[in-house]
């Protein structure tokens, strides 16, 4: 089989094949998956929101093209998205950031 | 990119063509196979042929001229379309219902109905007919003439329930399905509506939506996003309605036109072939509808009706020779395209068709 990227598109859709080398897990997998989806304290459009954050986030292609059609089957816009995705953004930037502390710290410590 | 103003048809596009539509369903997709057969996935579900469960509705299609071009429109509609139901062909239809009682609902449908100049003449008949009557206001033509600006009054006095296109809450993704303008036309129609009584709590005057998704995906759950277009079109409009339909956008005429060309075709077809419920199957609108053209020739739906796909041939096949009996005898005709209705929660000009 020809290989010209890691990521193919089309092995989206063949995620639950995952479960034909370890099926007991599988299965356990997919079905926590399902019901973290579904409408609770939180909505359907909510839960897909952090998905697609948390896809950018983990910088995962495959979620990135689930999640952003998710949300729009759900019915959220366009702004809700990029703002989902400034959250992503600023968390990561953010946690970087306050790395910086450390290196203060560290600063202080090493310097007269 | 820029709507057209006029149809497939008077661009003398290919997609104008059902053929060619059909063929383009049934060819094959890129890795030389072809998506299961729709008839053959419903026969390993036991329920081929498909038959009707009882007509209760009757759907008439007035004609395809309408003041918009949609981007998505199935009926490839425009202000360029001509064709139109006559009076003697109205008359067809009240004479078949007469002769019918089991069907309940008359679903008045185009194009923009509207624009037909008979069509306040049909609505009145039909009102005194005792049945439901529905008209699906495209709501722009509320504004489009002086001489439609009545309509939410006319439709009152005949208590027609009201029936509307808002594919969403906002201006950009509305306008990008329906044409520049659009969505605030509808908000000010809307308005008139409410004005006039409609989706207003006590009045008993039925004011719905319909939301099909603007773009290759498919529409999310009813209620959920009911709830949302509630709040979202009241907080920023004091607008109210009714009930939201969600409908499936069927891979048909301009929506398949913008499908192949965006490059959608085949992950969209995938998406509804993925999705494929034996019980939307089971609940799929054509089982208790019979559609009229405006021509008086008869399909299982409209969306066949596009598609010049007419009923089966040992039935009636105009409104003028209807025969209930051997119409809800008859085995409905289906394509590919019928994956549409039967992906997720099912889809219906009335919405999901799992409760």
């Amino acid at each position: 089989m020809e290989k010209s990227s890691y990521y193919n598109p089309a092995d989206l859709s063949k995620f639950g094949n995952i479960t034909e080398l370890q099926p007991e897990l599988g299965k356990k997998f997919f079905d926590y998956y399902g019901e973290v989806f579904k409408e609770g304290a939180l909505t359907e459009r909510e839960k897909a929101l952090i998905a697609l954050a948390v896809s950018h986030a983990v910088q995962c292609p495959y979620c990135i093209d689930a999640y952003t059609s998710d949300c729009l089957q759900k019915g959220a816009n366009e702004n809700q998205m990029m703002e989902a995705v400034h959250v992503a953004a600023a968390i990561k930037g953010g946690a970087a950031l306050v790395h910086g502390v450390q290196m203060m710290n560290k600063i202080k410590e090493l310097t007269m | 990119m820029a709507a057209s103003v006029k149809s497939l048809q008077g661009l003398q596009h290919q997609f104008g063509n059902p053929a060619y539509q059909l063929e383009v369903l049934q060819q094959p997709i890129q890795n030389g196979t072809h998506f299961p057969d729709f008839a053959e996935k419903l026969l390993a579900h036991g329920l081929y042929p498909l038959k009707p469960t009882g007509t209760t509705i009757l759907q008439v299609n007035l004609g395809k001229m309408c003041n918009q071009v949609c981007r998505h429109c199935h009926v490839d509609a425009g202000p360029d379309r001509k064709e139109m139901m006559s009076r003697e062909t109205m008359q067809l239809c009240l004479d078949a219902l007469l002769l019918a009682p089991q069907i309940t609902t008359i679903d008045i449908t185009g194009g923009a109905p509207e624009m037909n100049q008979h069509f306040r003449w049909f609505v009145e008949e039909l009102s005194k007919l005792n049945r439901q009557v529905i008209v699906r206001c495209n709501l722009t033509i509320i504004l489009a003439n002086k001489k439609y600006h009545d309509l939410p009054q006319f439709f009152k006095t005949h208590n027609a329930q009201v029936v509307s296109s808002l594919p969403y809450f906002s201006a950009s993704r509305t306008d990008a399905q329906r044409g520049e303008g659009v969505f605030e036309k509808s908000v000010k129609a809307l308005q008139m509506l409410n004005k006039a009584g409609y989706g207003m709590a006590g009045t008993g005057l039925t004011l719905d939506l319909v939301y099909n998704p603007s773009g290759a995906f498919l529409p999310g759950s009813q209620k959920s996003l009911e709830g949302e277009f509630k709040r979202r079109l009241r907080s920023s409009y004091g607008i109210e309605f009714n009930n939201l339909y969600c409908i499936t956008n069927l891979p048909i005429s301009r929506y398949l036109d913008y499908l192949v060309e965006s490059g959608n075709f085949e992950s969209y077809m995938e998406k509804l072939v993925t999705a494929f419920n034996p019980a939307a199957a089971a609940n799929a609108m054509c089982r208790n509808t019979i559609s009229v053209g405006w021509d008086g020739y008869l399909y299982d739906c409209d969306f066949n009706q596009m598609l010049a796909l007419n009923v089966e041939h040992s039935v009636s096949q105009h409104i003028r020779d209807f025969d209930l009996t051997s119409l809800d005898n008859r085995s409905i005709v289906l394509n590919q395209h019928c994956y549409g209705c039967t992906a997720g929660s099912g889809s219906s000009c009335g919405g999901e068709t799992l409760k």
